[in-house]
């Protein structure tokens, strides 16, 4: 019998309706009550799980107690088996982080959680690669990619995974964002992490169709044509964070950093995880090259969790030596909407912007719109 | 407004299909004196009015307002007049039909990759079913048919074969010849490729282009000799010419002149010796007498399937098949759909689905597996009724009969002064003739024979200078002992 | 009786026969047909004639099963019935495929003259003046409805024409010493052999996404081309119906850099008289005959690419070519710098014969009335499926769309779960194809892409969004049902479609008996 864990962060997207941006600490949430606020992310959660109830004779659901969970999983027709303690009334980010670690150990087969960023990045710090995680949008900010469109499609995406049916696990991006700059009305977020995320299988409906490259294909494709490219023995290239840039590291058998920038010459590893000063120096002298893919569901290139690429690196690097990876799905996804750089010079943001070539496979391009 | 037109000329008009009727549109008479036709069925002027009115446009050429002026087609097409009415039209084709001469009133004995052979009823009754004929790329449930016949085929072409994967059909055997070699490069990572000098020039010729590249060659092509007396490899100069950079040996058996590669054993020892795949260009209908490329070794068996049942049709029926073992380093390399037995909500039904899964090709540098698109699926479905007819008794006997008729034939005309077997090797259906002694070109004998309404041999004097006048002669099942015979006594005669 | 005359709603049941594999149809010496045998004389004279073969001989026969005659035809009648082919449904689904009505009269003489069916390819060119008369006149047609100066019938299919145009593009540079050229660009509503093709010929492929209207981006366009571009392959109008109105802009960019521009026109049904290839600026292009000329589609063949060139391209072009002394016709195989060949013999002869009687039989008039009957029937059905809760139609709005639109159920999917593949499997309950979504990736998403060409009624058309509409209406209210059907199919839903595991594909009986450890 699956498992199925579930955590609502009770008080995520609670500020929104009554302007204030964001949930976490607990003065917010304090003045947001004050204001009258209602929190929203349990009824979001309620519409999710009524989905799954469908499936609950052959579920085992595990939540945490009142708010966090088991009122949501009762509304929803489950019986659920509840762990761990809470003060009702004043949950915090520790709960969240110690219901997921609780319900790993429980081995859960999926974790359906309801909130927004923040409690995307609480589950993150505790959780990692460990459980297959999905969202249930509730909160105000929704910039990670962990979560279902809808609270009713988590809910479908939960039942087939829990089937076992047309399901795919993708690595999603968590995003943090800077909640002091937030509120003040700057929007800087960062890569934080990768969750492993379920979503509904394409039935790839390829009848009449040809020639077509699987993504993992593309993906190997992609690798194969940056690494053609480093058999100049003098050319270093930084490669910068995400999954698809892991592909060319895990091609060249050289430890990656998932979320960092690291430097790679004729096929070795120069060095790992660098900071913006350690850049400058180590590519002083050398022809270098820039590998980055698209960060985050905006389609940022720079400016999202690669900020060592500093417009400095940039200038120094050259803009003509920027190669550019995705695949023509992450591209697809944008719907038309410009690639986008936030360097923080507006004055180098503005040289980025045009057109540039993206590749997106073995000797495969696309020709994309950047903006700023 | 009412225009009054006397009642017969309203009916002449009316028989004729062309009416005169006055509409009211936005104020204006519109005055329509269009022909309707049988297969537009909204070219009836008052549903076209209509339909316009709803669209909420004026006229046609409103609707392609987005096409600019420049970029119009303002003439009239220069082609001829219809020929509208269905009686005169087929008339017209069928002069043009009728001015053929065709191999039911002339005896033929042509063969060069399209063959005469019988063809069943049943397998006519089947890809004349109207559903067969007009369906396309339907899912698996409305056209569930569709694709049970289609695995029926692949099933039904693996039997014969003895291998366990086929994908769809191809245009054709040059075309399952050409994707054949690329697949065996892309399974390897290498990128030459030998073929025998005896092959079939088209097969050589959509090869070439195939393998090409924008500034040079993708794969290189090497050719291997072959021995003039016995049209067999030259097994010296494949050890030769074989190396680590060979991706695949490929050897037609039979041969495009005619003979069976007796040696096929032991090349296909020599190409795996070298880590190479053994392609194997073969004829389906000789394969219940003949072993399949499979059990002397070949990983790639492929070819062309129109001798199975379908009628020559001038080169329309060709069709082309790929198998290979159940090695998912083969499967992840073809290139057309493949689709498999699964099953469905309901318990113990069958369902297709399609194979799909990440084609990691070995090669991350091959972009893609070529291209697909629709190719020759009525005739894949026509074959799969001609093997369920044939079973393995029919498809034994067939071999049989073949062999039996080509080499009387073959017996008979080299009794002819003058006239000779070129080789002595065993062949299945098709031998080659040599006149060089006889003094005639075979292109004056076979204008001698239509005289005899007989279509002799294909001329492969250009083709093989080295063997002088010579001429490919197939004899099929169809052939009759007193065909053979008039065929003798005609090149008798014409080389007196 | 009959299909209910207020919703325009049939009960409509597919045949569902439950039939067996025919392999396992088998009965040990049952015989499906008997073949001629060797007469005595030659027997006689020859013996037994398959000892020569030595170990080459098959030492057993091929498994294929043992049937009766009878037996067999009701079998593959029967999985005819489980076929719904455009004979017996209002094909309007297959978008892009343009579904139109082949003449009997031509399947007829296609499939029973023998002046047709009983013709060797190689047969002296005095005895098949017919066919190459066929030939060269269809040549003719074409060129006039392109502008093209050349054609060639050799290609097997749509794709393969691409192709074939892909390689003379090839040889032509390669002819002027050009050995920068090793680019190729398309777009991404092109159909996908237009980047498929130039890939396997060897060329970098460079593809453009469309812009927020629908069109590939003219200045992506100029961004992308360059002295290393070879040519631009594009379909327009594209799958979307969308007319691009800058074409030549597009054409004129590419010429600017000295590559050439080839023009895929498998859409090309709602354009015929209207506008052509050439005037558009383009040196190629192409048209799939079983599509825009009334050739069937035959289960995915047998088809072919009629592909058309400028004069200067000719000498490129496959052999053989059929010619015309001015008083017989002949095959010329005299072309030295030909890409040589991509087919055997000069391609699929019933295909040239039915385009040139359905040419012969509509005449210029006929052809337009084609082309603005399938442009008006797609407004048509465009007004009425925009109005169909839950659909949505993105890019060029307020435009008119040529001869097929792509719509898409993003707002069904956000309200009540049910997405197009669900919709798609429940068509077929009303006796409609199940309709085609697009091309992958799904730019547009939850697409489907709908083509009612010229030889469907106004009635057709609104059964037809009847039963979209009815589709809608049950997925409001009853998103499961809609999600598990088809119900009235010969099978029912398919559990995982997708075969992605290597120990669940089974592509012959044989390789499923295997791995199901059945005898």
């Amino acid at each position: 019998m699956k498992k199925l864990g579930v955590i609502v962060n009770p008080v995520a997207g609670i500020g929104g309706r009554v302007g204030l941006k964001g949930s976490d600490g607990i003065e917010i949430v304090l003045k947001a009550k004050e204001l009258g606020a209602q929190p929203e992310s349990p009824m979001r959660a309620v519409d999710a799980l009524k989905i799954v109830s469908n499936v609950k004779d052959s579920i085992e659901v595990i939540t945490y107690p009142y708010e966090m969970g088991e009122e949501e999983c009762q509304e929803a027709g489950f019986n659920p088996k509840v762990i761990g303690s809470i003060f009702r009334g004043e949950t915090t980010p520790g709960d969240t982080k110690k219901a997921a670690e609780e319900m790993v150990k429980n081995r859960i087969d999926l974790l359906l959680f309801a909130g927004g960023d923040g409690t995307a990045r609480d589950i993150y710090n505790s959780v990692g690669y460990k459980v297959p995680v999905l969202g249930i949008p509730a909160g105000v900010k929704i910039h990670s990619a962990v979560f279902a469109v809808t609270p009713r499609s988590a809910g479908e995406v939960a039942v087939m995974f829990l089937r076992d049916r047309l399901i795919n696990i993708r690595e999603a991006e968590v995003m943090d964002i800077d909640e002091d700059a937030f509120r003040s009305g700057a929007v800087t977020s960062k890569l934080y992490g990768y969750l492993r995320v379920p979503e509904e299988s394409r039935y790839v409906q390829s009848v009449k169709t040809g020639g077509i490259i699987a993504e993992k294909e593309a993906l190997a494709g992609i690798a194969a044509d940056v690494i053609d490219k480093m058999d100049d023995d003098d050319c270093y290239f930084i490669i910068g964070p995400g999954t698809t840039t892991r592909v060319i590291m895990d091609s060249l058998r050289i430890n990656n950093t998932l979320l960092g920038v690291d430097i790679v010459s004729n096929r070795q590893l120069i060095a790992s995880d660098v900071s913006e000063n350690q850049l400058i120096d180590l590519i002083k002298g050398h022809r270098t090259k820039i590998v980055v893919t698209v960060i985050g569901g905006q389609g940022h290139l720079f400016g999202r969790g690669n900020q060592q690429l500093s417009p400095k690196v940039i200038r120094e690097v050259g803009i003509k030596n920027i190669i550019v990876i995705a695949t023509k799905e992450k591209l697809a996804a944008l719907s038309g909407r410009p690639l986008l750089v936030d360097t923080g010079d507006e004055g180098l943001n503005k040289e980025l912007s045009g057109y540039i070539r993206v590749t997106t496979g073995f000797e495969d391009y696309v020709i994309y719109k950047v903006g700023y | 407004m009412r225009r009054e037109r006397s009642l017969s000329s309203r009916f002449i008009d009316f028989i004729s299909g062309r009416y005169q009727i006055n509409n009211e549109i936005g104020g204006k008479v519109m005055d329509e004196n269009k022909i309707v036709y049988p297969y537009i069925p909204n070219s009836v002027p008052e549903i076209k009015a209509q339909m316009l009115k709803e669209v909420e446009a004026s006229e046609i050429m409103d609707l392609y307002i987005e096409i600019p002026e420049h970029l119009k087609y303002k003439r009239k097409l220069n082609i001829p007049e219809p020929i509208s009415d269905e009686y005169s039209i087929r008339r017209h084709i069928e002069s043009l039909l009728n001015k053929n001469k065709n191999c039911s009133e002339y005896l033929n004995f042509m063969g060069a990759s399209c063959a005469q052979h019988f063809v069943p009823a049943v397998c006519d009754e089947i890809n004349g079913r109207g559903e067969f004929l007009t369906a396309y790329v339907g899912e698996s449930y409305a056209d569930h048919g569709k694709w049970q016949a289609l695995f029926e085929y692949g099933s039904l072409m693996g039997e014969l074969l003895d291998m366990d994967i086929l994908s769809c059909p191809l245009y054709d055997g040059t075309q399952a010849a050409a994707t054949s070699l690329r697949m065996a490069c892309r399974c390897t990572g290498r990128k030459e490729v030998l073929l025998p000098k005896s092959i079939n020039q088209e097969v050589l010729m959509v090869v070439r282009n195939y393998l090409q590249g924008p500034t040079k060659p993708q794969v290189d092509i090497q050719m291997i000799d072959f021995d003039t007396k016995t049209g067999l490899l030259d097994i010296k100069d494949l050890k030769k010419k074989i190396s680590s950079k060979t991706a695949s040996v490929f050897i037609e058996n039979p041969g495009y002149l005619g003979c069976i590669e007796t040696q096929a054993e032991e090349i296909g020892k020599i190409t795996h010796k070298n880590g190479a795949e053994f392609i194997v260009y073969t004829d389906p209908i000789s394969l219940g007498m003949i072993a399949p490329p499979s059990q002397y070794g070949a990983t790639f068996a492929c070819g062309d399937f129109h001798p199975l049942g379908i009628h020559m049709q001038c080169g329309g029926g060709q069709g082309g098949f790929i198998a290979t073992h159940d090695d998912m380093k083969y499967i992840a390399e073809f290139k057309d759909l493949m689709f498999g037995l699964t099953e469905t909500l309901e318990e113990g039904e069958y369902g297709f689905g399609e194979v799909l899964f990440d084609r990691t090709s070995y090669g991350s540098r091959e972009k893609g597996k070529e291209f697909t698109g629709t190719s020759t699926g009525l005739w894949a479905i026509t074959v799969a009724v001609y093997l369920s007819l044939m079973g393995p008794k029919g498809m034994v006997e067939i071999g049989q009969t073949i062999m039996q008729k080509a080499q009387y034939a073959a017996r008979q005309i080299s009794k002819i002064e003058g006239v000779n077997l070129l080789f002595n090797t065993p062949f299945f259906k098709e031998f080659v003739i040599n006149f060089s002694m006889a003094g005639k070109s075979v292109r004056k004998i076979n204008k001698a024979l239509l005289e005899y309404k007989i279509f002799g041999g294909k001329d492969i004097s250009d083709e093989f200078p080295q063997f002088g006048q010579s001429a490919l002669y197939c004899v099929t099942e169809i052939v009759t002992k007193e065909d053979i015979d008039k065929l003798v006594n005609a090149l008798r005669e014409i080389n007196k | 009786m009959g299909r209910d005359k207020n919703t325009l709603l049939r009960k409509f049941h597919q045949a569902r026969w439950d039939e067996e594999i025919i392999l396992e149809m088998s009965v040990p010496g049952e015989r499906g047909i008997l073949v001629p045998r060797a007469e005595e004389g030659i027997r006689a004279e020859i013996g037994e004639g398959v000892s020569v073969l030595g170990n080459l001989r098959r030492k057993v026969p091929p498994a294929l099963p043992e049937v009766n005659q009878m037996r067999i035809n009701r079998h593959y009648m029967r999985l005819s019935q489980e076929t719904l082919g455009t004979d017996v449904n209002i094909d309007i689904s297959q978008g892009t495929c343009t579904m139109k009505y082949s003449p009997k009269f031509q399947e007829h003489l296609a499939a029973r003259h023998p002046g047709m069916t009983e013709i060797h390819p190689l047969q002296d060119e005095d005895t098949i003046q017919g066919i190459l008369e066929m030939y060269y006149k269809l040549e003719q047609f074409l060129k006039e409805i392109s502008g093209m100066d050349y054609f060639c019938f050799q290609p097997g299919g749509g794709a393969h024409g691409v192709f074939t145009n892909v390689s003379i593009v090839r040889a032509y540079h390669k002819s002027r010493g050009d050995k920068e050229r090793t680019e190729a660009i398309t777009t991404m509503f092109s159909h996908p052999c237009d980047a498929a093709t130039p890939r396997t010929a060897g060329y970098k492929v460079v593809t453009l996404m469309p812009d927020e209207n629908g069109y590939p981006d003219l200045q992506a366009m100029k961004a992308a081309l360059s002295e290393r571009t070879a040519g631009i392959f594009i379909t327009n109008p594209e799958d979307t119906g969308i007319y691009n109105p800058r074409i030549d802009e597009y054409v004129k960019a590419a010429h600017d850099v000295g590559a050439l521009c080839s023009y895929d026109q498998a859409n090309a049904n709602g354009m015929l008289g209207i506008a052509r290839a050439i005037e558009a600026g383009f040196d190629l292009c192409q048209f799939n005959i079983h599509k825009t000329f009334s050739a069937p589609h035959g289960c995915m063949g047998p088809a072919m690419g009629a592909h058309g060139v400028k004069a200067e391209l000719a000498k490129f072009l496959p052999v053989p070519r059929v010619e015309f002394d001015g008083k017989r016709y002949y095959l010329d195989y005299n072309r030295p710098e030909s890409i040589g060949r991509v087919r055997s013999f000069y391609g699929n002869a019933p295909i040239v014969m039915r385009a040139y009687a359905w040419i012969m039989q509509h005449g210029a008039e006929g052809l337009r009335e084609v082309a603005e009957c399938s442009v008006l029937n797609n407004n048509y059905i465009e007004k009425k499926i925009r109005e169909v809760p839950g659909v949505v139609v993105r890019y060029a709005k307020g435009k008119r769309r040529l001869e097929q639109v792509r719509y898409s159920w993003e707002k069904l999917k956000e309200d009540t779960g049910v997405g197009t593949e669900d919709v798609m499997r429940r068509m077929g309950d009303f006796g409609l194809q199940h309709y085609w979504t697009s091309h992958h990736p799904w730019v547009v998403p939850e697409p489907f892409t709908l083509e009612p060409c010229e030889s469907y009624s106004k009635d057709d058309i609104d059964e037809y969004v009847a039963v979209i509409r009815q589709i809608s209406k049950e997925a409001y209210e009853d998103p499961e049902f809609v999600k598990n059907s088809p119900y009235n199919l010969p099978v029912h839903k398919v559990l995982a479609p997708s075969i992605d595991e290597t120990e669940r594909i089974a592509v012959t009986w044989r390789q499923y008996k295997k791995k199901k450890g059945v005898k």
